[in-house]
This record gives C-alpha cells, sequence and structure tokens, in this order.
C-alpha cells in the first residue's frame, strides 16, 4: 500500500498533539493561555484537533482592560460556538489605583509585570476571583473553582525572542513563578517532566518547534478564524502581534488576508523584520523578554 | 501548499572547542539573521568594548554571555536551497550533560565540534557516547581552529583517525571530517583557499547531504495509547483510543492487540477533527480509532496489529543507560519506569557494569554516578510491554524517574524471565482448588472494584446500585463499605497515619478473600493515598480496578449526604480529607467517574460496563 508523505505542517501538528495528549493525561488540574492572539488561537486549534472537537480543559485570557475590543468580542464569539470552559482573570486592584502606563503612573515595563504577570500569577494559583463564562447567557460569572492550576499550556514559539528558544516543552515553574534557566529538567525521546513537587506548576509549550510562518500557514490549510487586526482594512496598516493598543503598533503593511501574510512573510518586506518589533516594552527589556518570562510573563 | 523539507541537527563537542561560533556563522552565511540582528550585536560589542564574535549570535540570554559558555539548549533556524533546518546549539560543559542529552535527542543528525589545537579530549569522546546511546546515527566532525595549528593536515589527519578509532568502538561511523576555521568561516558555508589540499564537502554541504530519517512504515505497527477519550458534550457517544503511531501502519478492519494486557478487537474507524477521516494511519500521525468491540483498555497500553512480531511483556529486563541525576542510581529505591506511555514502580537489581564514557574501561560496583553510562539489570512491580533495541528503536528507549525528575535514560536490550514473579501468576497447591478451577467450577470470576474519591463523591451510591445490577444479571457481588468495616472490623482504629494503613490494609486483604471466592467485591472507601490503593492492587493481582469517583470539594460540601462537612466546619471533626487532609487523585485509574458531568445512571451504567468487560 502506498503511504501518504507527510509535509511539515503535518509533522509539526502530530508534535503538537501528541504533547497536548501527555499534558491532558498527566494533569489534574490544566488550563491552556489563550492571548486572543494568532498563535493561542492556533493552540486551541490544535487542541481541538487532539480531543476530536472538544476542549476537555479551561481556556484562560488575563484581560488587562487596554486590549483592543474586537479581540473580546472575537474571544466570546469563539468561546460560545466551540463550547469552552472560558475564563478570564484581571487585576483590578491596580486598574482601580491607576497603577498603570496608560494612566501615566508606571513604566511599560511595570505596567506588563502589573497587569499581566502579577493578574497571571494570581489567576493561575486561584487567589483571585477568576471570571468564567456563563455559555448559556453569555455573561461572566466569578467561577466557584478556585484550584490552583498545576499544568498551563502556553503558546510560546522557540522563534519568537532569545529566551523562548531556551524552554523545555514541559517546563517547570516554582511556587513564585520563577523559571529557572541555568536547571532546567533533561527532556528526550518525548518523555516529559509530568512530576513536580507540591506547589510548583508546569508550563507546558506544544508551539515551540513553529515560526511565525508556519503559524500563518497552519491557519491558511485549516482556514482558522483570526481577529481582523491582523488584515490591513484599507489604511496600509495592520497588527502583526496583537497586545495591549497603548504599547502595540501597527506596521505597515497592505496584506489583507492569510494569503497575503504568508507572502509578506516569505519573501515580501517582512522576510528579515522581527515579529515583536511593534511592542515597546521589549525595547525597555534592554532588547529581550527575560527579565519578564523570568517573573513569569508569558 | 509548498512542501519542505526540515531537518534537526544538534551541534556537540567540549566547551569553547568553538559550536557557538559554528552557528553563527552558518545563520550569517545563510541570510539567515533577522534584519538589524548582526549589526545590533555588532554596536552593542563597540558599546561593551568587546570584539565582534559569532557566537554572541546565539547568547540570547543575558546571564549567558556573562557566563560566557552556553548553558542550555538554544535553537535557530535556517535554511539552504535544499531544506530548512532547525539547529541546536548544546552545551559543551559536562556539569550541562542533562541539556547536551535534551538537545541531541531531538536531532536527526550531529555535527561535532573539535578544537584542532588541543584535540580529541574526555567530553569529545563521552559526547560521542552519548550520540550514540541516543540512536543518532548520522555524524559529522568539524576540526575546527584550523588557524591556530596554521592549517596544518597531517595535525587534522591525527585527530581524525583518533576519532574514527574511539567511534567504531561505539558503533558510530563518521560521514566525514571537515577542517574548518569558524571564526573567520573556512569550509563553513564556502572553501577556503587556505588549505588547497581539503576538497570535500563544506559543512552546509555536508547537512545537506545527510537524509531525513524516513517514517518506518513497513516495521510492526506500535501505537502507544496515551488516552481514551469518550467526550459526551453535544451527545459524542465515541469512545476513542488516542496515540501517535511509533512504527507501521494500520487500516480499518484490522485485528489489534493491547499490550501488556493481551486484549484483541478489530479497529472500527479512525476518527479526525476537520479532515476526512483516514483508512489508515501510519507512522508519526497522531491518531485516533474507535473498536468494534467496547473493550476495556487504557493508557499505557501498547497497541500493535495482530500478525505482527509481538512486543515483550516481562517484569525483568536488562538495559543500557546513561545517569544524570545528582543521587546516584543503586539499589534498594523505588524509581519509576517510562516507556511509551507506561508508568511503572521499578527496582534496580544489579549493575552489570559501569562504563567509563571517554576510554571505555569498565568498572565493578553496584551503583551509577551522575554522567555515567552502565549495563543494568531492572524489576518492574508490574508486566510492562516493549521491544528489544535490536527489533525497534521507538519503543525500546526509556526513561527513569527518580522522585520529580527525569534521573537517566535507557535502551532495552533484553527481556529476563522472573521465576519468582512467574511461580507466583501459576497458583497451584496439590489438593487445593485454584483460581481457574473455581472459575471453571462455579462459573464466576471474582474482581475487587476499589472505588475511590472524596466523602459524598457518589461512591456508596454507586457500589450498591451496581452491586445490584450485577446480582440482577445472576453475578455474585458484595459492597464493602469503608464505614460498616470502621464500625466493624477496624473498629479498634482511629485516624492516626498509621491506623489509617492499617485500616486500608484490612479492607484490601478482606477484598481479595471475596474475590477469591468468586465475588465482584465492591470497595467504597474514601482511600485518599494512592500507596494504599497501590497496595490493594499489589494483592488483587490482575482482577483489581481502581475507580475514581470524580467530584470536586465544593460539589461533596454542597451534597453532604452525611452532614460531616457541616460537622468539620463546626470543629467536630479533624484530619477530613479534602479539607484539612489531603486526598491524592488517582494516577492513572482504570475508570473515572466523573459524577459532577455525568448522572448517577451514566456513571452505574459506566462501572457495570467496565466491570462486565473485565470479567469477560
Amino acid at each position: 500500500m502506498a503511504h501518504k508523505q507527510m509535509d511539515y505542517l503535518d509533522k509539526l501538528e502530530a508534535k503538537s498533539i501528541y504533547i497536548l495528549r501527555e499534558a491532558y493525561a498527566s494533569f489534574d488540574k490544566l488550563c491552556m493561555l489563550w492571548s486572543i492572539g494568532k498563535d493561542s488561537t492556533v493552540l486551541l486549534w490544535l487542541a481541538r484537533k487532539a480531543f476530536f472537537g472538544h476542549v476537555p480543559f479551561p481556556l484562560v485570557h488575563v484581560d488587562t482592560h487596554y486590549k483592543i475590543p474586537e479581540m473580546i468580542e472575537y474571544r466570546d464569539r469563539l468561546a460560545k460556538e466551540y463550547g469552552l470552559y472560558m475564563i478570564y482573570g484581571q487585576n483590578t486592584r491596580a486598574l482601580a489605583d491607576k497603577q498603570t502606563f496608560p494612566d501615566g503612573n508606571v513604566s511599560r515595563l511595570q505596567c506588563c509585570k502589573n497587569l499581566k504577570t502579577e493578574a497571571l500569577q494570581h489567576t493561575l494559583s486561584g487567589d483571585w476571583p477568576r471570571y468564567r463564562l456563563n455559555l448559556q447567557t453569555g455573561l461572566y460569572e466569578e467561577d466557584e473553582d478556585h484550584t490552583a492550576y498545576t499544568g498551563v499550556i502556553v503558546g510560546a514559539r522557540a522563534d519568537e525572542e532569545g529566551s523562548r528558544s531556551k524552554e523545555r516543552y514541559f517546563s517547570p515553574r516554582d511556587k513564585n513563578n520563577d523559571w529557572n534557566v541555568d536547571d532546567q529538567p533533561p527532556e528526550f525521546w518525548n518523555q516529559f517532566k509530568t512530576d513536580f513537587a507540591p506547589g510548583t506548576h508546569l508550563r507546558i509549550h506544544p508551539l515551540l518547534d513553529w515560526t511565525e510562518l508556519n503559524v500563518w500557514e497552519y491557519i491558511e490549510r485549516e482556514n482558522i478564524p483570526t481577529v481582523s487586526l491582523y488584515y490591513d482594512q484599507g489604511n496600509g496598516t495592520r497588527y502583526r502581534s496583537l497586545g495591549c493598543w497603548p504599547c502595540t503598533n501597527p506596521i505597515p503593511s497592505t496584506s489583507k488576508n492569510v494569503h497575503d501574510i504568508i507572502e509578506e512573510l516569505r519573501s515580501g518586506a517582512l522576510a528579515g523584520v522581527a515579529e515583536r518589533s511593534g511592542r515597546a516594552q521589549d525595547q525597555e527589556d534592554g532588547g529581550g523578554l527575560e527579565t519578564l518570562r523570568r517573573d513569569g510573563y508569558m | 501548499m509548498i512542501t519542505e523539507d526540515i531537518m534537526n541537527i544538534v551541534v556537540v563537542g567540549h566547551v569553547d572547542h568553538g559550536k557557538s561560533t559554528v552557528i553563527g556563522h552558518l545563520l550569517a552565511d545563510t541570510d539567515s539573521l533577522p534584519k538589524g540582528k548582526l549589526d545590533a550585536i555588532r554596536e552593542s560589542c563597540k558599546r561593551n568594548a568587546k570584539p565582534f564574535e559569532y557566537a554572541f549570535l546565539l547568547d540570547a540570554l543575558k546571564n549567558e554571555q556573562s557566563q560566557g559558555i552556553t548553558i542550555d539548549t538554544c535553537r535557530c533556524f535556517f535554511k539552504t536551497d535544499k531544506r530548512r533546518y532547525i539547529i541546536i546549539d548544546a552545551p559543551g560543559h559536562i556539569e550541562f550533560l542533562k541539556n547536551m542529552v535534551t538537545g541531541a535527542s531531538r536531532a536527526e543528525a550531529a555535527l561535532m565540534v573539535i578544537d584542532a589545537s588541543h584535540g580529541v579530549e574526555e567530553n569529545t569522546r563521552r559526547h560521542g557516547y552519548y550520540l550514540s546511546m541516543l540512536g543518532i546515527k548520522q555524524v559529522a566532525v568539524l576540526v575546527n581552529k584550523m588557524d591556530l595549528i596554521d592549517y596544518d593536515q597531517e595535525k587534522f589527519d591525527k585527530i581524525s583517525k583518533e576519532y574514527t578509532d574511539f567511534l567504531a568502538e561505539i558503533g558510530i561511523q563518521p560521514r566525514i571530517f571537515v577542517p574548518v576555521s569558524a571564526r573567520v568561516g573556512d569550509n563553513i558555508a564556502f572553501h577556503s583557499d587556505v588549505m588547497p589540499w581539503y576538497n570535500d564537502m563544506t559543512v552546509l554541504q555536508v547537512l545537506d547531504s545527510f537524509e531525513n530519517i524516513q517514517p518506518s512504515h513497513q516495521l510492526p505497527f506500535r501505537m502507544p495509547v496515551q488516552g481514551v477519550y469518550k467526550f459526551t458534550a453535544g451527545g459524542d457517544m465515541r469512545r476513542i483510543i488516542a496515540g501517535t503511531v511509533d512504527s507501521g501502519s494500520l487500516s480499518v478492519g484490522d485485528e489489534v492487540v493491547f499490550y501488556p494486557s493481551g486484549k484483541r478487537t478489530r479497529v472500527k474507524s479512525f476518527e479526525a477533527f476537520n479532515a476526512p477521516a483516514p483508512t489508515e494511519i501510519q507512522c508519526e500521525d497522531a491518531a485516533g480509532f474507535t473498536m468494534e468491540e467496547e473493550i476495556y483498555v487504557r493508557r499505557g497500553e501498547i497497541a500493535c496489529k495482530a500478525g505482527e512480531h509481538a512486543p515483550q511483556v516481562a517484569v525483568r529486563f536488562r538495559a543500557n543507560l546513561f545517569w544524570l541525576g545528582n543521587a546516584p542510581l543503586k539499589g534498594g529505591r523505588i524509581y519509576h519506569f517510562k516507556c511509551g506511555t507506561q508508568k511503572l514502580p521499578m527496582k534496580l537489581l544489579h549493575v552489570d557494569r559501569v562504563i567509563n564514557a571517554s576510554n571505555l574501561d569498565c568498572a565493578d560496583r553496584q551503583w551509577v554516578e551522575k554522567n555515567e553510562v552502565a549495563v543494568c539489570t531492572f524489576q518492574l512491580d508490574s508486566p510492562a510491554a516493549f521491544d528489544t533495541t535490536d527489533r525497534l528503536a521507538s519503543t525500546a528507549r526509556f526513561v527513569i524517574v527518580d522522585g520529580y525528575e527525569q534521573a537517566g535514560g535507557g535502551i532495552l536490550v533484553e527481556a529476563l524471565p522472573d521465576e519468582a514473579y512467574d511461580q507466583r501468576n501459576i497458583r497451584t497447591a496439590a489438593g487445593a482448588v485454584d483460581a481457574q478451577e473455581r472459575r471453571a467450577l462455579t462459573g464466576h470470576k471474582g474482581l475487587v472494584v476499589w472505588l475511590t474519591g472524596l466523602s459524598g463523591a457518589g461512591k456508596s451510591t454507586i457500589a450498591t446500585a451496581v452491586e445490584r445490577r450485577l446480582l440482577a444479571l445472576h453475578i455474585p457481588a458484595f459492597t464493602l463499605d469503608g464505614d460498616v468495616l470502621r464500625n466493624g472490623l477496624c473498629a479498634d482504629l482511629g485516624f492516626s497515619d498509621e491506623d489509617r494503613t492499617e485500616n486500608q490494609r484490612r479492607a484490601a486483604e478482606t477484598a481479595v478473600l471475596f474475590q477469591r471466592a468468586g465475588l465482584v467485591a465492591l470497595v467504597s472507601t474514601i482511600s485518599p493515598q494512592q500507596a494504599h490503593r497501590d497496595f490493594a492492587r499489589s494483592c488483587a493481582g490482575e482482577d483489581f480496578m481502581e475507580v475514581y469517583v470524580k467530584a470536586d470539594l465544593n460539589t461533596c460540601r454542597s451534597r453532604d449526604p452525611k452532614g460531616l462537612y457541616e460537622k468539620q466546619a463546626g470543629g467536630g471533626i479533624t484530619a477530613f480529607t479534602g479539607v484539612d487532609s489531603g486526598y491524592e487523585v488517582p494516577r492513572s485509574p482504570d475508570l473515572v467517574l466523573d459524577t459532577m458531568a455525568d448522572s448517577e445512571a451514566y456513571c452505574i451504567d459506566a462501572l457495570l460496563d467496565a466491570i462486565l468487560q473485565k470479567r469477560s
């Protein structure tokens, strides 16, 4: 019998599904971070592939309150359509105290720490309220489950930034969410670290081997719905990477659809430009995400 | 859709022999750096009054730059006309051997870098040995820093000869030795004028000459079961066996045998999301299939194809291994064996020999130190299914977990008989009725069904209902309720750790007596510790099911059928499981009954179904 040849997207997909299934088997308290961006949306799609149309764990979104409104609309639309266990968490205190960059009281980096890192840490541990989408009413209600997540699936890719290229597929974080880059567990032969001490948790990275181009190629192949902000709406700009509106700038581009973006990345204007070049906080961190990532940033 | 080859390659070698410089040059010469990256680093060097080096490109992490050595596996991407490469820079320092293993295990081919001015060093040999253990067959050796030895061909030949001899002893035939100077770029992407005596391939050409590893379609089918999924949301009633195919292929209608259990059925369908369901699955596919008969299988078994070479099923085996743990590998300690998706407790029985990875000398002692390689014999708690390395590579690999860490990796060489184990499982006693005979005479097979979960999860409700249903089918069954045992057989026991252990021991032994008598013993007890449940399993052997009756604390508290949570909140009970005393969720239960998600009737049906399958 003739065997079909797997192409590189098939291989990436298969590897990611394997990792997702291992994560699901290994962690009783598992969740997936969904930033609404293209990477974690591909991750969500891969979960539906791995579990045959189902997503058997909660999706967690850290809502900084400064996300572009389209992102929230898109999030809730997909959550309802896919029947997701959709959770969001927020640093309501920092927002109330105006400890944010747009309020003019803290630096960009500190703002990231307050609204993303801290909110994430406390949402994962369950000591701050988690808001769950009621699929019947379409409204968010405080989730009764306050258990800490011990496995957190994240859409980080090795090609994004230097620090991410050092990640394991299953990467331990200690009680304070710290990542000990210098002493990571060995990982080989598709066997991952799935045992962990109480109080610690693991980050799971199924997209580690994907590139930005792969992500767009896969979106095209699978016809995955994405936020319209990624596409030029006629004014000659679009977002390449999505974040909070005060710190994310659109790039000049006339790509109007997925196909245009793939061309642009392969051979066009973006072929050699770093993806996060539109993210202002990276520059403030001395050119790397390392400081933020050590503290638990995704 | 364009098709594009990708190859993972690793660059290994002793610290400071120039791995990062080789990679830096490969990236720059293939024009694979993001725009401005090279300039940014040149600029940063100028600012810090450091001479520019290609190695800096990789030093993305701040602390790494400060230490000046690669501490972890760093991935970079570059492209030739032939294919795309993911290049893994593995640290050379012996302290970071576990990182080198991590990097190298992902690779299809390896570049070994040797400093020409230093020659073959201890770590050069050790890395060679590790590559052979990890199963990397395509290796090229770069003799670097040729500029430091005046591009001397004689010295190059001497190093090549010495290392070729060493590699031959451990079964590696290097593709080629390339003289390079990575600092300048000689023979990396372009041929060098300064070594006219070398006319063979550049490093880039060597890489393009490596073959992508071909999927092993012709080998026996192996698919370790990652999970058995039945997600009932939206009325989905499929029970899907999910896993990734390690080797071979399988078609609709083929007969499947699961090992170690030996259960059989046929493939009814393959399942897929957002794609047409295939009629055949093959090596590397992340797949899922439904079965003609709903037999009970679980994560850890290997799905194989009937009629093909079967895997070994054994409790004792010999293996080659490398040890990365800080604490030595030694006897008298419980480790865990992970192979495919199986995870089983394991003991070291014997160290056959410890091999010095750098000179291949053998030591005779009964422990293995960090970074050593050895041949050892191990004993498992219960039978595992695996292949030996002469048959299949993938299902012959296992890792050793020590505590929370993956501390070693091994290659299964030989399954060994274990007389003691084999005898235990053949129950013969002159004159006495053995288990098989009893079953034949009574027509009944006993079973221990161990229901565990929080107070209020629904254990007793389910157990008593299933007991009634079994009896209606003329299957003798009896519920052993934790509360009843506490008030009778265990009335002398309190709630100290010691007494709890004894309570569980008595429950297990009693259940096993019922089981031997031919009854289905339904044990309904909180049983918060995995060790106690494992003990019960070890008493009952194969005729045992661990059933996790799942409901979270809030749900149980709101149900509170016995009023215990209310009493606890009022201070009437201490060390109450789930509240102020821990509950260990079963690591790999035979069945999960989720009483939050599923109705009582569904859970009862599911358990009854599983029991009937198990007894058949």
